[in-house]
């Protein structure tokens, strides 16, 4: 059970030893199934970088009068790789157990190969390893940590696109910070996700940063960088575009707050 | 062949199945992965036309009847190469194996390409067997699908070092292509299943011989394209990228296309259409007529001639083979070479 290195990168499940500190309300009313969903919103596929409800995985999520949380999930395929379906089963979990008056959660990932290990596992706050024993090294933190800096790339050019597209010359990006540019909701997921990691997100940060090591990209690895970004970002996409192919043709009811792409 | 606006292309489908996965040969036990695999790939097949939709029944188990019409009468193929896939934890007979797709195409002489398969987890007995289809089937390519299970483990890399004992029998026995097929589960689980950093690895320490990267890589496609550029011998397998993304999503089919003929290049592209995943007739078609969307969101990239359309339908894949191409079919002297690798200095040179 290691820590992640050296950042903040959001600690799930898979990792942590106790989690009675971790619970959320000690006693009051308990959340509304609305509230729920709202916290499922803030669990995100780290492989696609978006939200699990967005993409479709969340069928359903309800609380009992006495606090009891259910989280029913779905995926694309049966055999969609379990150490991200792990994640997100965890995260989940994490997400609505830490609602005030939530005495007791449940998450059950629905079709999977391997829903029999994850869910057991995540309840039994086992970690990764243990829940597939003999299976796995580690835990996940270096894995999350490497979808994340696929995020910062992708991310890097949903905020830098439109500035190229509109004529500003990639050698002006680099002297950028993130505190020039108008808000908008990539910079903001931007943001975050070099957050997540431990870079610098404040506003005299730069624009453009090595997701690895945080240090301000030169003006000869930036046009090779900034191809990369986009290539990254592309990529994500497709993933993202096929896995809701795949969804919809498993299951044809749509999730709980599904957006179409 | 097949033939539009007077031009002819000679198609070598590089990446197909003769498969059964029907209950008859389901390993008792293990029902649940035979028929969560087979039910996976019958929803890919969702992501194409919908009038070249196959009823499940019909998908787990077609004839040879039905593959002979399906990928060279209606299908336009030329030549055909079956990549087995064994899966012999959750298939009796195995998914598709070697023996398999030798015998149904021992009747058709002349129309299939026998790649086998290897398992470096097999030790010392699958050294044996490996140069056994190689003699027996004259094979000259393997598919590695790394994703198997076996005997306990869910998967492997190729720079485990029993790995390396096999890639160095292909060179000896004059196997030239290693398909490489990343799937969703690897020992130990913790990491990155889909990663091709280990095909980066063995493409410099073996460079006699070419890996070509299935599916492109995908979900790992900005991967595959940066070790692309720095490796000679890896190449674009683009099974998935026409059957799954050219009809359902045509959008980002262009841009997937975009990125690859701009990082990997068209002598590096190779089709194949997964049969019976999707038919290739469709594909074949589509992929002819396709041409890059000439709005603004495309305009940097690199535009698909008809010569690289006849590249990546089959002469890439001809010249990686060995495959005789006749003469109605190559390319007019100075419109390049097939296959060619040194393409790959690409990033040096931006």
């Amino acid at each position: 059970m290691t820590a992640p290195a050296g950042s903040d990168v959001r600690s799930a499940t898979a990792g942590l030893p106790a989690r009675a500190d971790r619970r959320g309300g000690s006693g009051g009313s308990p959340p509304r199934d609305s509230a729920l969903l709202a916290a499922l919103q803030t669990v995100r596929d780290p492989e696609l970088d978006e939200p699990i409800t967005s993409l479709g995985f969340v069928t359903s999520c309800t609380v009992s009068a006495a606090g009891d949380a259910e989280v029913r999930l779905r995926l694309p395929t049966y055999f969609c790789a379990p150490n991200f379906a792990f994640l997100m089963v965890a995260d989940a979990y994490d997400a609505v157990s830490a609602l005030p008056g939530v005495r007791r959660t449940e998450v059950v990932l629905e079709e999977h190969f391997a829903s029999d290990a994850i869910n057991g596992g995540v309840a039994a706050h086992a970690g990764f390893a243990r829940s597939f024993d003999g299976e796995a090294v580690g835990e996940l933190h270096g894995l999350r940590a490497d979808f994340l800096r696929k995020a910062v790339m992708a991310g890097t050019d949903q905020v830098c696109r439109p500035l190229l597209d509109a004529g500003t010359d990639p050698a002006r990006l680099l002297e950028m910070t993130l505190g020039e540019l108008p808000p908008s909701s990539p910079l903001r997921r931007l943001r975050q996700r070099r957050a997540e990691l431990g870079l610098p997100a404040g506003d005299d940060a730069p624009l453009v940063i090595d997701p690895a090591t945080g240090a301000r990209v030169t003006a000869g690895g930036a046009p090779l960088h900034l191809r990369r970004a986009r290539t990254t970002r592309i990529s994500l996409e497709a993933n993202g575009s096929i896995c809701r192919g795949m969804l919809r043709r498993r299951y044809d009811t749509p999730g709980l707050g599904e957006e179409e792409q | 062949m097949y033939e539009k606006n007077g031009e002819k292309y000679f198609v070598v489908d590089g990446h197909m199945h003769y498969w059964n996965a029907a209950p008859d040969n389901w390993v008792p036990g293990a029902e649940q992965y035979a028929k969560g695999w087979i039910e996976c790939f019958h929803a890919y097949m969702g992501l194409g036309p919908p009038e070249t939709h196959w009823s499940l029944e019909h998908f787990q188990k077609y004839s040879e009847d039905d593959l002979m019409k399906d990928v060279f009468e209606d299908g336009h193929v030329d030549i055909a190469v079956f990549q087995p896939t064994y899966l012999l934890e959750w298939y009796k007979e195995g998914f598709n194996t070697t023996e398999r797709n030798a015998l149904m195409g021992e009747r058709h002489p002349g129309r299939f390409v026998y790649n086998t398969r290897w398992d470096p987890r097999d030790g010392d007995e699958g050294l044996k067997t490996l140069r056994r289809n190689v003699e027996r089937f004259g094979s000259k390519g393997c598919k590695l699908y790394t994703a198997e299970w076996n005997n306990g483990s869910r998967g492997y890399k190729l720079t485990d070092p029993g790995a390396y004992r096999y890639l160095e029998l292909c060179q000896e026995l004059g196997i030239k292509n290693i398909h490489v097929h990343k799937g969703p589960t690897i020992w130990p689980l913790d990491k990155d299943a889909f990663d091709v950093s280990d095909v980066d690895h063995v493409a410099t320490d073996f460079p006699d011989l070419n890996f070509i990267v299935e599916h492109v890589g995908l979900p790992r496609i900005e991967d595959f394209c940066f070790m692309a550029t720095q490796e000679p011998n890896v190449y674009a397998g683009l099974a998935v990228v026409i059957g799954g993304l050219m009809y359902a999503r045509p959008r980002f089919f262009a841009k997937v296309m975009g990125e690859l003929l701009f990082w990997v290049g068209e002598d590096k592209m190779l089709f194949g259409s997964d049969y019976a995943i999707w038919e290739p007739k469709w594909q074949v078609e589509g992929f002819v007529d396709w041409e890059m969307p000439d709005s603004e969101e495309f305009a940097d990239y690199p535009r698909l001639t008809t010569t690289g359309k006849k590249k990546i339908l089959g002469l890439n894949a001809a010249r990686l083979y060995d495959i005789e191409v006749p003469a109605e079919f190559r390319l007019p002297a100075g419109a390049g070479t097939p296959a060619a690798q040194d393409d790959a200095a690409l990033v040096e040179r931006t």
